[in-house]
């Protein structure tokens, strides 16, 4: 059985040292012209300066540079390589012309304090992208200045203190923010931030908000609000929604959407229409801006009318003349979330792709995001145990509760689905389903993938009972094998120091 | 695909939504653009960026330096920039290793021990760093300094309206546009932070020893924020001076000015706190067979174990950003950043002398500085400024009215390696005939 | 199988607790540290600090979770075991000898009366399990 792996990639050099290692001393990569001004002994006293001429830095040539990077770069898995189906993260195509769109000398070399009258078409793409935005989630009020997706969590739940606030006077007692067992640990993180205690929402066996112990925890009187994922983070439609928001609604709070999941629901329904409140949107996810190794993000807050006063400064706004302005006159802000305007390239690169799928080129992609995932359910359903029954949206959960009979668990799996040639699922979340695996294909593959996908997860299922031992041991073919996390941990080592000896 | 999964149409995927709450016709949004058309629309939009064509003599939190062409071709690589945050360490390796890289040259240029993965921008790390300030000291009033970058101090400000931090400001001086010796004398025992940028807002660099004496001396910490991140290849570091959490715009290393972002956030502190850091963390570990590699480690701080005790609730970071300002600091290296800092200096210190000797102009603040300094013009800075940008086609830098109503003639002018003599001087010039 | 040692008294937070005259020694159970997977990181508090019974005292940590730990008894803390912070993993290889994490003076000794035996602990481990 052994023979069986499929070799995935084949690393020309698999021990690229550290660039401080291989510094020598001397060595340049870079071509600065002369000074071309008089020297003149600075004002600066000698005790500002620096002492240590800057040991340790690395002294490379530019070709040690260009084959550092491009040596590391073979050790990383990508999109471009193929399938990434990390549940909740959307990993989908990144367009080249979104990149090209966002390095236009007009955007990229503009300083973000100049004057309004001198950046009239960058004000312009904020302008027609919140627009945007607003007709898709159906709230008119948007900000783009968070930089990621737990940002305009933070903006978000800032806004529902800032009306309550408003709305209640200082001494509101307002101060608990409900959230389902099943959410994103921002949530309650961002929820933190903005002063309210958290409780927890129970799910029901079927996946869904349990509307009971929401009616009995808005019972107490101190709800400030819901944050409420939709799509839910186990793929499903909270189809109660109407009747989710309106209970909250009616105990005095407001619901805030964590919009993560809206690669499920554009041009097919708007979480204004359902009773949102406020929601953010995640660029990086549902918009296709380039996740690169961790970002940059985009993260959107969008609200109702009401809540409009209460989004962060400076607004961007058309004035009747037609010309673009920043407006500072909003003294119900909650203030400002970033310097500047936000992650501004990732908004050249979210327009881009608005415009160049237009409105049914959205929709499109809203289904076959979802189609790919049903697909993916219905090829795994007779090897993976599947906790809920209920039709999945753009994702969907499996567990490992049959393979674990053998010993074999979802981080196995996961590890396992490497030698195959595919990044694994996302694993272990949500917490409340034991052993999970969220498996979210994106728009971004064909039905020839898809197949070989299941094919993967189907033989891993087999290896589970005839041979356990060589899932457990996967993947079999990196760069390196499982590190030893908790001696990592333990004894933690995160920056490189010269060889003392 | 629909006939396999049992469906008759594509309506039917969406089956689980009620009826009346989708969506019944098309979104309003216009139709799809052909590839050259959409260019087409974008450039026309960017042509009508005027200040995007212009020498410029702006700082203010966003620098032009010079960027090595092969910064740009790393980041575009498909492996580096369609990769997801690196929780499969086995196919991460080339991400995880490039941060480690990051977080030591973080370390290594603000005399620090330990560095994290990045944060959203400068403004937001100050506004962490205050958070993790009241964490380890359990006490509650910050003093700032008013010479810091005022929208840095509004982020702040958001950040801790709901955290039971008091936020106070330490006015700086009229002669020197120093603020380090009213800081040290509003320190008293409840204060978990003093909070100084470096050089600040009008460019003057900070006595940081002193400060950090200050804070010791009443057990709170010093937290020293960058936002012209060269200036760390000449002045010397925040940790040096005693700092106990730098935190820095890295724009200046290899990420273009676009209009306010995306840039990197950098944030340092000592050994002791970093259970305390935010954000992510990579570190060394080894795999059965001894091979060296890479980890997101300590994670128990974070948002997605600790929920709303978690250190922070970032999770989406600077990743790319942060990538580029490796490339940026590893092709620079060690003397390239000297270098590029000490050009810095020098033409602004050039340029200062210069703009001095004009009739009508003179330098308000006698504090040293790095490559910004404030000018104080005959007549309102955002008039000048407008017509300089109108007939000379310079932007000359930021007028301080903007920020403060109480400055109208001042303004900030900002010198890089990028600026040659010849647009200095014709910003000398153009000054001199206005 | 968990080990529960019959001679010591347990919570169902699963702490331990062994009386030594009015001090009692308190740490995490075998099958605690079991669930928990290998420990990274005990954070304790310090000698002279007071605690009331059932209130957090610190916290263990593996790579990927974070569990706090209890005082199953008031008191004030006399001892903490230093060497878990060099050592974390003794609270995986020897949970109820070197593994220990504090000592306390009991306000209230008879407090321990209250808590599970050993086969209590037992029963009430396995009924969580199922």
């Amino acid at each position: 059985m052994t023979t069986a792996i499929t070799k995935v990639t084949t690393h020309i050099s698999p021990n690229e040292q550290l660039i401080f290692e291989r510094s020598q001393t001397g060595r340049i990569g870079y071509r600065l012209p002369a000074l071309d001004v008089d020297e003149a002994e600075l004002n600066i006293p000698a005790e500002f300066r620096r002492d240590d001429d800057l040991e340790g830095m690395p002294e490379v040539s530019e070709v040690d540079v260009i084959r550092h990077f491009i040596r590391m770069s073979t050790w990383n898995y990508s999109i471009d390589i193929g399938m990434y189906p990390l549940g909740s993260c959307t990993m989908k195509y990144n367009s080249r012309l979104n990149e090209r769109v966002a390095r236009i000398a007009g955007f990229a070399n503009l300083h973000p304090l100049t004057d309004e009258q001198d950046a009239q078409g960058a004000l312009q793409v904020i302008y027609e992208l919140q627009q945007h935005l607003a007709e898709i989630t159906g709230l008119p009020g948007v900000s783009l200045q968070p930089a990621a997706g737990a940002h305009g969590e933070m903006t978000g739940i800032m806004i529902i203190r800032a009306f309550l606030d408003a709305r209640d006077g200082d001494a509101s007692h307002r101060r608990t923010m409900l959230i389902p067992d099943s959410a994103h640990g921002t949530n309650p993180a961002s929820a933190h931030l903005s002063g309210f205690s958290v409780k927890t929402i129970r799910s029901t066996a079927e996946g869904l908000t349990d509307l009971d112990h929401l009616r009995e925890l808005c019972a107490h009187g101190d709800v400030a609000g819901l944050m409420l994922t939709n799509p839910n983070t186990l793929g499903l439609f909270e189809r109660n929604i109407k009747q989710i928001c309106d209970i909250v609604h009616e105990a005095g709070g407001l619901v805030y959407m964590d919009g993560a999941n809206m690669n499920a629901l554009v041009g097919v329904a708007r979480p204004g229409d359902m009773g949102v409140d406020v929601i953010h949107l995640n660029l990086h996810k549902t918009f296709s801006t380039p996740h690169g190794g961790g970002g940059p993000g985009c993260g959107p807050c969008c609200c109702t009318k009401e809540l409009e006063p209460f989004l962060p400064v400076p607004r961007i706004v058309k004035s009747s003349d037609a010309e673009f302005r920043l407006d500072y006159d909003q003294p119900r802000s909650i203030g400002r979330v970033k310097a500047f305007f936000g992650n501004y390239g990732m908004m050249l690169r979210a327009l881009a792709y608005t415009l160049t799928h237009g409105n049914d080129g959205l929709r499109e992609a809203t289904e076959a995001a979802v189609l790919n995932a049903r697909y993916v359910a219905a090829g795994l359903v007779e090897d993976y145990d599947k906790p809920f029954a209920g039709s999945p949206m753009h994702e969907v959960v499996f567990t490992d509760k049959r393979q674990s009979r053998k010993g074999v668990h979802t981080l196995d799996i996961a590890k396992r689905l490497i030698d195959y040639g595919f990044h694994p699922m996302t694993i272990y979340f949500p917490l409340i389903v034991q052993g999970a695996m969220l498996i979210e294909p994106t728009e971004s593959v064909g039905r020839q993938e898809l197949d070989q996908f299941i094919a993967a997860m189907k033989s891993i299922a087999s290896e589970a009972v005839e041979n356990p031992e060589l899932v457990l041991n996967a993947p079999h073919d990196t760069r390196i094998g499982r590190l030893d996390e908790a001696a990592a941990a333990r004894k933690p080592v995160l920056r490189w120091k010269p060889d003392t000896d | 695909m629909l006939k396999a999964i049992g469906l008759g149409s594509a309506e039917e995927l969406f089956d689980s939504i009620p009826q009346e709450l989708r969506l019944q016709g098309p979104l309003n949004t216009p139709a799809a653009l052909s590839e050259i058309e959409l260019l087409d629309q974008f450039e026309q939009m960017g042509a009508r960026n005027a200040g995007a064509r212009r020498i410029s003599f702006m700082g203010g939190g966003a620098y032009s330096h010079y960027i090595p062409t092969i910064v740009d071709h790393i980041i575009s690589r498909s492996e580096f920039f369609t990769a997801y945050t690196p929780y499969q360490p086995e196919i991460s390796q080339g991400t995880l290793q490039t941060i480690f890289e990051f977080q030591t040259l973080v370390c290594q240029l603000t005399g620090m021990e330990v560095a994290n993965a990045s944060m959203y921008d400068g403004s937001t790390a100050l506004a962490e760093a205050v958070l993790m300030a009241e964490r380890v000291t359990k006490r509650s009033k910050v003093v700032a300094s008013s010479a810091a970058h005022p929208q840095y101090l509004e982020v702040v400000r958001t950040y801790v309206q709901h955290a039971g931090i008091h936020l106070e400001l330490a006015q700086f001086d009229e002669q020197t546009g120093q603020s380090w010796q009213s800081l040290a004398k509003a320190i008293d025992d409840s204060t978990a932070a003093l909070v100084v940028q470096s050089p600040n807002f009008f460019g003057c660099i900070e006595d940081l020893a002193a400060l950090a004496d200050a804070a010791h001396a009443k057990g709170a910490l010093l937290v020293v924020a960058v936002t012209e991140a060269m200036s760390l290849g000449l002045l010397k570091s925040p940790g040096a001076c005693g700092a106990d959490i730098v935190v820095a715009e890295g724009q200046s290393f290899g990420v273009p000015l676009s209009f306010g972002g995306p840039y990197v956030g950098l944030f340092a502190t000592r050994e002791k706190y970093a259970r305390q850091i935010p954000g992510r963390l990579v570190g060394e570990a080894y795999d059965k067979k001894g091979r060296r590699g890479f980890v997101l480690t300590l994670a128990t701080r974070e948002q997605h174990i600790r929920r709303e005790k978690a250190t922070s609730n970032i999770c989406t970071n600077e990743g790319l950003i942060a990538l580029a300002a490796t490339v940026y600091l590893e092709t620079m290296g060690r003397r390239g950043v000297q270098e590029a800092a000490r050009q810095c200096a020098q033409k602004a210190a050039y340029t200062a002398r210069a703009i001095s000797g004009l009739k009508g102009y003179s330098l308000p603040f006698s504090g040293p500085v790095f490559n910004e300094f404030v000018v104080r013009g005959p007549m309102k800075a955002v008039e000048l400024l407008a017509r300089l940008g109108k007939e000379k086609g310079i932007d000359g830098g930021i007028a301080l009215e903007r920020f403060m109503s109480d400055r109208p003639n001042d303004f900030l002018v900002c010198v890089t390696e990028t600026n040659s003599r010849a647009q200095i001087d014709a910003l000398v010039e153009a000054l001199e005939t206005i | 199988m968990a080990n529960v040692p019959e001679d010591l008294h347990y919570s169902k937070d699963h702490e331990w607790v062994r009386v030594e005259g009015g001090e009692a020694i308190i740490g995490i159970t075998d099958y605690a540290q079991n669930s928990l997977g290998d420990v990274v990181y005990v954070e304790l508090p310090k000698a002279g600090d007071e605690f009331a019974a059932n209130e957090p005292f610190g916290s263990v940590e593996s790579v990927k979770a974070v569990s706090e730990v209890f005082t199953p008894v008031a008191g004030a803390i006399t001892q903490i075991n230093e060497s878990l912070a060099d050592e974390p993993e003794i609270v995986n290889t020897d949970p109820y000898g070197q593994g220990w994490m504090i000592r306390v003076k009991m306000a209230n000794p008879s407090e321990v009366d209250s808590l599970l035996t050993a086969a209590e602990y037992e029963d009430f481990t396995k009924a969580e399990t199922e």
